[in-house]
């Protein structure tokens, strides 16, 4: 590991301070000279495999004492801070009985030991798990080294993206909380040098395109400060379905986080994500746009799958995650429309 | 709520604006930390790439927490940090100034093992014993978190130690025996 100067912020404002004296203005990648680091599940990682190569770390954990670290639930929906454990969310009361989509999304996630460790703030902005990306030994990986090219393509590519990816990068994103998040239309607080700012959950991670190596739209130095979720009484009728090679600790072939509103027994509004499948956290809005006022009866739910993966577009070795990512879908929509509640 | 919230934030953290603690400015220069370990406190000056986990082992010579895979993967090197298990792999040594670190070392007390400790003896929960010792971290917090309800529950949320020898069965045994005793305790 490349040696680095670790200071330790108390404040966003000293975590911003930090970074900024620190870093050019640079666009905010693998390659930034300045990072922060939470739970470190990720930053240790990458950095052990040489993969991040930060020459300060600026240690933000100090602001659990903040609004950052807490959780709030109340009229105005429910207040994350980025800063609170994935356990600790996970096992929230308020959390469970309101947003079961959020909880279930924390709880299938990792193992308890990184429940208990990664901030959902870091939660968001891990890194893909491709093997192309991790292993510094192949030279083509256009999100590590921009330009060089896209080993996964014509590689190894089982475990990656059908959905929103690019000629450049087939990664898929590897996280489950930013499902439920994009799918429950929250906002995310971002503390910068010029103050705060609010955008939608589903702006912030940014497609491939031509530059994987932006991963988001955070600027350089910004700072996740909470995720904010709207009152969405239905939600409570939601819930997280991920298929995965093994039983338990291990990252999606294929998920879906979804929300629905029945009446009558029609659908009302539903809200779609996907993982497992896509290169960023991805909202199925023509399946939602489907299913609205129909009846969820299976052949519905078998079109509104269609819907989720008709722009799907698959390589050599993960063109069975189409219809595993459909047959998810579909078993979680349901799951939901037959929830006790 | 939530936008007063972040109006609480942002004041406060103009009115703590200060710079932040350095702790080197040459990244290659050893930093000097205090950690609490096994309720004893040990001063050291080491470079701040340690991890947690290279500090107990080649520091502080606590070397009963083991190093596995070294990425998070398997739990070998799984430590309780102010009661809640954690990977000592995965976190640099200078991150766990402040807190409490509890390792397989510090469970046994009076000379006694911990009755987790016992129950992975009787129930022949190890073949050749390396991820032991995370195994045993991990079921005491799992019984602690109320984790180990039912046989489904531990081994869902014993998942993150992996066993190669696969003594599964009998670390579920193991559990399950030491659960009701560690409530007496």
């Amino acid at each position: 590991m490349r040696p680095f100067v670790y200071a330790r912020a108390d404040s966003a404002q000293t975590a911003l301070l930090a970074n900024s004296t620190a870093q050019p203005r640079t666009v905010a990648s693998v390659h930034a000279a300045s990072q922060y680091i939470a739970g470190g599940t990720t930053v240790t990682d990458l950095m052990k495999l040489d993969v991040m190569r930060p020459e300060r770390l600026t240690d933000i954990n100090s602001l659990e004492r903040t609004p950052s670290g807490q959780i709030e639930f109340g009229a105005r929906g429910l207040w994350l801070g980025a800063l609170v454990r994935m356990a600790q969310a996970a096992d929230h009361r308020e959390v469970r009985r309101n947003y079961p989509v959020i909880a279930q999304s924390l709880d299938l996630a990792a193992s308890p030991q990184i429940r208990n460790m990664a901030s959902l703030g870091g939660n968001v902005l891990q890194r893909t798990r491709c093997t192309y990306f991790r292993d510094t030994s192949y030279g083509s990986c256009n999100k590590r080294e921009p330009g060089s090219g896209c080993a996964a393509m014509d590689g190894f590519n089982r475990s990656h993206a059908v959905l929103g990816t690019s000629d450049h990068c087939i990664a898929s994103y590897p996280g489950d909380f930013g499902q439920a998040l994009i799918a429950l239309d929250a906002q995310v607080e971002i503390a910068g040098e010029h103050g705060t700012r609010t955008i939608p959950f589903a702006g912030l991670h940014r497609p491939p395109a031509d530059s994987p190596h932006i991963e988001t739209n955070l600027k350089p130095g910004e700072l996740i400060l909470a995720f904010m979720i709207p009152p969405l009484p239905f939600a409570r009728r939601s819930l997280f379905l991920k298929i995965r090679d093994r039983q338990s600790y291990e990252f999606a072939l294929a998920s879906a986080a979804v929300a629905l509103d029945l009446q009558n027994g029609s659908v009302r509004e539903v809200r779609i994500a996907l993982g497992g499948v896509s290169a960023l956290p991805w909202r199925a809005r023509g399946a939602e746009a489907y299913l609205k006022g129909k009846a969820p009866d299976e052949a519905t739910l078998n079109r509104a799958a269609e819907a989720a993966f008709a722009d799907a577009n698959a390589r050599e070795h993960n063109a069975f995650k189409i219809p595993l990512g459909k047959l998810t879908l579909v078993r979680a929509l349901r799951q939901a429309a037959t929830m006790e509640l | 709520m939530v936008s007063s919230v972040a109006m609480t934030l942002l004041e406060r953290a103009r009115a703590e604006s200060t710079a932040p603690r350095e702790r080197a400015a040459d990244p290659q220069a050893p930093v000097s930390m205090s950690l609490r370990i096994n309720d004893s406190e040990y001063r050291l000056a080491i470079d701040a790439r340690t991890s947690l986990l290279d500090a107990l082992r080649e520091h502080v010579g606590l070397t009963g927490t083991k190093k596995g895979c070294d990425h998070g993967q398997c739990g070998a090197c799984t430590v309780l940090m102010d009661g809640k298990r954690v990977l000592s792999c995965m976190s640099f040594a200078i991150m766990a100034e402040g807190h409490s670190v509890t390792t397989i070392e510090g469970l046994a007390k009076n000379g006694e093992l911990h009755p987790m400790q016992q129950a992975f003896i009787d129930h022949d929960a190890f073949q050749c014993g390396y991820c032991t010792p995370g195994q045993i971290m991990s079921a005491v917090a799992c019984v602690n978190e109320g984790h180990a309800e039912t046989d489904a529950d531990i081994r869902e949320y014993m998942s993150g130690n992996i066993c190669r020898c696969a003594a599964y069965p009998n670390i579920v045994d193991a559990i399950k025996q030491a659960k009701p005793k560690m409530k007496e305790a």
